[in-house]
C-alpha cells in the first residue's frame, strides 16, 4: 500500500491569488494512499525541499506528489531533493497547477477544483510509479563542429586546447567564413583577414583539429556522447597530399564565372581557390562550369600541375564518425538586394547589399579595393546607405533586427571617406542600434570625424535618371521629403538565416524559430545549449550576432562540451522502452515505427535447448519515445515512467470525478 | 440505475470535459507557454504528459471516452520537428484510423480532435482549447459512462443470428 505525501505550493500568489491552495491540500488528505497533505509558500526554496524530505523521514512516505509549477522547469529540484532522502527520485511527480491552471484561468472556483483534479490525476499515476535505476553509458570524447566561420573555429581552438579531438567539417573550400569576406571589423577598424588569418594558421596546426573542408555532414544518428555521424568529403578533383598551393592551375584555366565569394561582382575560375589566404590552400574543380567535365575537353589545369595533383577521377567519399557533442555553427546568410522591389528589385546594378560593399572595398577584392560602380565602372561621388532593408518589417514576416548593420554602416560610411576622400555620404536610418563596447564612439567618429550625414527617415523608392539613381526618401528630424542623385546605393539588407537551416535543423533533432534560426534552451540562462542533449550553438545560425558575440557563443559552447566530456560516464535517462518476450508474437511492428532503429531481433537458447529468436530493444539507443509501445498490438512493450499502467490510472482517476 | 438517461439531451450549463494527451517536448512546453504569457482559456481541459504525440495509445481515447470523458485532444510537435523524429506521423495515422473505428460504432469521431502546437505556440494552444471546448459544446453530454451495466449486455449475445 503507496505511503503518498502531498506538497501543494503557493508559489508566492502565482498559484495561491487564483487557486485555494490550503482548501487544495485539505481535500488531497482525504485520498486514498495520501499519508500527508499540506501547503507551503515556495515548494522549491531549500526550506520547501527540506520539509519534503523532512516528512518522507517522519511519516515513511515512499510516494511524492509535488503540485506547483511545470515539471518542465522544476521536476530536477524535486527529483534530487527526494533522492538526497534516499528515495528513488523516479517515485516523485508532479502536478502543474501553475503554467496550466492558475496563470490561465480567472475563476478561483473553477481553477481550484482543476487543481484538485489534476492532483488527483497525478497521485493516481504515482501510485504505478515503479523505482528507475538510470543506466551508465560510455562517452566518445570527440567533438564535431559544423561549420567554419570565426565562431566554429574558435570552438575547435577551445575545445582542442583541453585536449580533446575535434573534427571541424566546412562546406566551403576554405575554413574562415563571413568575416574572410569583411574588410576591416568595427569598431577598430582592424583588416579583418589580419585578425582572421592567424587563427586559421592557429587551426590547422593544432593537431587535435582535423578539417575537412569542402564537405558536408548528411547525416546524424545516435544520442548525447555516442553520436554517429556521416560526413561528405566533397571531391576536389585535386590530390591534397601532392598540391603544393602554387596556383599555377587557377592562372591558366580559361573558365570564368561569377565568384560566390564576390557575391557575384567578380570572377573565378572553374578551378579556383576562394581567397588567397585561404586553409587549405588547395584548390577545387567546380564541375558544373568546368570544361573537362562538361565538354570533355581542356585539361589545362592537369597539364601545368608540376605536383601532378589534378586528379578528374576523384570521387565523394563518405566517411562516418563516432563523436561525443556536436556543435553547430553554420552562420548566416545576407538578404538579396533584388529582392526588394522599391529599390530596384534588381534593375539596378549599381544598387547592392553591405557584404558587396565589403568586397569591393577590400583590395584583394573584384576591384582591388577601389570604389566603382559596377555599372560603368567611375569612381562614385554620392554615396548613399540605407539602413533596416527588410529587418524590421512585418510585412516581410521578418519583425527582428539584424543587430549589425547600424555598425557595418557606419564603418562603411568611414571606409567610403577614406577611399574618396570628396565624396558625399548619406545613411538613411530609423535608429541607431550601437549597444556594444566602444560602438557608439564608433557612430559618432562617422559622423562628426567623417562627415556622414545621418538622414533619420526611410527611403521610399530609388530611380533613375540621367545615370544617376534618385533615392526619394524622408528626413523626419526636419520633416522634409529629400531627394539625392546617389552613384552607388548601398542596401544593408536583412541577415537571414541559411537557406538549408530546416534541413539542418531536423537532421540534429533540434528546434527553429519561425525565423529559421536554431533554439537555444533557454533566451536568457542557456543561449548556447539545446534541449537535445549534445548539440550546442554557437554564432549567427542562433541568432544574428557580431564577432565579439559569436567568439563568446563559441567559447560558451565549448566549456559545456568540455564538461560533458569531463564526467567518466554520462547518467542515460532510464526512461525507455522493454519488451516482455513471453507476450511478443515477433510481428516487428515495434521495428518499422521505431525512429532510432533501436530494436533487434536476437537469438536466445530457451532452457530446453531450442533457439528461439526475440526481440530486444537496445538501452543505449532507444530514446523512451513510447512508439513501439503504442503500436504493439499484444502489449509486449512497456515504456518505463510512462507505462499504460501509470496512463490508463490518470484517465480513469480524471473520469471519477464527472 | 432506475431510469434511462436520454443521450442526446443537452443539460443547462452543462461544461465538456476534456482530456488532453501533449507532447512534452512541444505541446506540452507550448501550453506552459501559454501559462507564462498569462493567456486565458476555458478551465474544461485537463493535460496528460506524454513523452511523444506517438505514445498515445488508442486505447487510451476509448478508455476516456468510454468512463464518460466528453472529449480527447491529442497535440503533437509540427511535421518533421518531432523530438523523437516521427512520433507525431505515428500518432496521425492511428488518429486517422480511430476515426473510422469510432464513427462506426456509433461515438461522434468530433470527440476526438488532433493538432499541431509547438513549443513556441502559447497563443496557438489557447486558440486550439477554446476550439475544442467550442466543438464538444455543440455536440451532447457524453452519455457512455450512465451505462454501468453495459459490460454485462456486451456479454450477452444478441441479434437475429443467434
Amino acid at each position: 500500500m503507496a505511503r503518498i505525501g502531498v506538497f501543494v505550493c503557493h508559489c508566492g500568489t502565482n498559484i495561491a491569488g487564483t487557486v485555494d491552495v490550503k482548501y487544495v491540500a485539505e481535500e488531497m488528505a482525504g485520498e486514498k494512499g495520501v499519508i500527508i497533505s499540506r501547503d507551503y509558500k515556495y515548494m522549491c526554496s531549500d526550506p520547501g525541499q527540506n520539509i519534503i524530505k523532512e516528512y518522507i523521514r517522519l511519516y515513511k512516505l515512499d510516494r511524492v506528489v509535488v503540485a506547483a509549477c511545470s515539471p518542465l522547469l522544476h521536476e530536477r529540484t524535486f527529483q534530487n531533493a527526494v533522492k538526497e532522502e534516499g528515495l528513488n527520485p523516479y517515485l516523485m511527480e508532479m502536478a502543474n497547477i501553475r503554467e496550466q491552471c492558475s496563470w490561465v484561468h480567472r475563476d478561483r472556483a473553477e481553477a481550484t477544483a482543476k487543481a484538485i483534479e489534476l492532483i488527483k490525476m497525478a497521485v493516481a499515476k504515482v501510485r504505478m510509479n515503479e523505482p528507475l535505476i538510470p543506466k551508465r553509458i560510455p562517452i566518445e570524447r570527440k567533438a564535431l563542429i559544423i561549420g567554419g566561420g570565426i565562431s566554429g573555429m574558435q570552438a575547435a581552438l577551445d575545445i582542442a586546447m583541453v585536449g580533446h579531438p575535434v573534427i571541424l567539417v566546412e562546406r566551403s573550400p576554405s575554413i574562415g567564413g563571413r568575416m574572410a569576406q569583411f574588410d576591416k571589423t568595427f569598431p577598430t577598424l582592424d583588416c579583418a583577414a589580419c585578425i582572421l588569418t592567424p587563427k586559421m594558421v592557429d587551426v590547422r596546426s593544432n593537431p587535435n583539429i582535423r578539417i575537412l573542408t569542402y564537405s558536408e555532414v548528411d547525416s546524424v544518428q545516435g544520442y548525447v556522447g555516442n553520436f554517429e555521424v556521416k560526413i561528405r568529403k566533397r571531391a576536389r578533383s585535386v590530390d591534397m597530399s601532392k598540391c603544393t598551393g602554387c596556383g599555377e592551375c587557377v592562372q591558366k584555366c580559361p573558365v570564368r564565372v561569377d565568384s560566390e565569394f564576390d557575391l557575384g561582382l567578380g570572377k573565378r575560375k572553374a578551378i579556383y581557390v576562394p581567397f588567397p589566404q585561404a586553409v587549405p590552400n588547395v584548390p577545387v574543380i567546380d564541375r558544373v562550369h568546368c570544361r573537362f567535365f562538361t565538354q570533355g575537353k581542356c585539361q589545362v589545369c592537369q597539364k601545368v600541375c608540376p605536383a601532378e595533383a589534378v586528379n578528374y577521377e576523384q570521387e565523394d567519399e563518405v566517411i562516418t564518425e563516432k563523436v561525443g557533442a556536436i556543435v553547430a555553427a553554420t552562420g548566416f546568410d545576407l538578404s538579396d538586394p533584388n529582392d526588394y522591389s522599391e529599390y530596384g528589385g534588381g534593375r539596378y546594378k549599381d544598387v547592392i547589399n553591405g557584404l558587396q560593399f565589403e568586397r569591393m572595398i577590400n583590395s584583394s577584392g573584384p576591384t582591388e579595393g577601389h570604389l566603382r560602380r559596377p555599372s560603368d565602372g567611375k569612381e562614385p561621388k554620392t554615396m548613399v546607405f540605407i539602413q533596416c532593408v527588410g529587418s524590421r518589417d512585418e510585412n516581410l514576416g521578418r519583425p527582428y533586427c539584424s543587430k549589425m548593420c547600424c555598425m557595418y554602416t557606419a564603418k562603411h560610411a568611414i571606409l567610403t571617406k577614406e577611399h574618396v576622400p570628396d565624396a558625399q555620404v548619406y545613411v538613411f536610418y530609423i535608429d541607431i542600434r550601437a549597444a556594444g563596447k566602444n560602438y557608439e564612439e564608433f557612430i559618432r567618429r562617422a559622423i562628426e570625424q567623417y562627415g556622414a550625414t545621418y538622414l533619420r527617415g526611410r527611403v521610399s523608392r530609388i530611380f533613375e535618371k540621367n545615370g544617376k539613381l534618385v533615392v526619394r526618401g524622408a528626413d523626419t528630424l526636419s520633416k522634409g521629403q529629400v531627394e539625392i542623385e546617389a552613384d552607388m546605393v548601398v542596401l544593408a539588407t536583412a541577415l537571414v538565416a541559411r537557406s538549408d537551416s530546416v534541413k539542418v535543423a531536423q537532421m540534429l533533432g533540434i528546434p527553429y524559430d519561425q525565423n529559421h534560426f536554431f533554439t537555444e534552451m533557454h533566451p536568457k540562462l542557456a543561449p548556447v545549449e539545446n534541449v537535445t542533449s549534445g548539440i550546442y550553438l554557437t554564432g549567427a545560425c542562433q541568432a544574428p550576432k557580431d564577432i565579439p558575440d559569436s567568439v563568446a557563443s563559441a567559447s560558451g559552447a565549448s566549456v559545456k562540451v568540455c564538461a560533458l566530456f569531463a564526467n567518466d560516464e554520462l547518467i542515460a535517462d532510464p526512461m525507455i522502452a522493454e519488451i516482455n518476450p513471453t507476450l511478443c508474437s515477433l510481428c516487428k511492428t515495434c521495428v518499422d515505427v521505431c525512429p532510432f532503429s533501436a530494436i533487434i531481433e536476437e537469438e536466445r537458447k530457451s532452457p530446453d535447448g531450442k533457439t528461439q529468436k526475440q526481440m530486444r530493444i537496445i538501452e543505449g539507443v532507444c530514446h523512451g519515445c513510447g512508439a513501439c509501445v503504442a503500436s504493439c498490438r499484444p502489449g509486449a512493450i512497456t515504456l518505463k515512467g510512462y507505462t499504460d499502467q501509470q496512463i490508463f490510472s490518470e484517465v480513469e482517476s480524471l473520469a471519477s470525478n464527472l | 440505475m432506475e431510469t434511462k438517461p436520454e443521450i442526446g439531451r443537452k443539460e443547462k450549463d452543462w461544461e465538456p470535459r476534456v482530456l488532453a494527451f501533449l507532447c512534452r517536448w512541444c505541446s506540452y512546453a507550448g501550453a506552459d507557454l501559454t501559462g507564462s504569457s498569462r493567456i486565458s482559456y476555458p478551465p474544461n481541459v485537463r493535460i496528460l504528459r506524454v513523452p511523444c504525440s506517438g505514445r498515445v495509445d488508442p486505447l487510451f481515447i476509448l478508455k476516456a471516452l468510454r468512463s464518460g470523458i466528453d472529449g480527447v485532444l491529442v497535440s503533437g510537435c509540427h511535421p518533421g520537428d518531432c523530438h523523437y523524429t516521427a512520433g507525431n506521423y505515428n500518432a496521425r495515422r492511428k488518429f486517422a484510423i480511430l476515426s473510422r473505428l469510432l464513427e462506426y460504432v456509433g461515438i461522434d469521431p468530433r470527440r476526438v480532435q488532433f493538432s499541431w502546437v509547438s513549443a513556441s505556440e502559447g497563443d496557438k494552444f489557447a486558440k486550439v482549447i477554446r476550439g475544442v471546448v467550442a466543438d464538444l459544446k455543440a455536440l451532447s453530454r457524453n452519455g457512455l459512462s450512465r451505462f454501468p451495466d453495459l459490460d454485462e449486455k456486451i456479454k450477452e449475445p444478441a441479434g437475429p443470428h443467434q
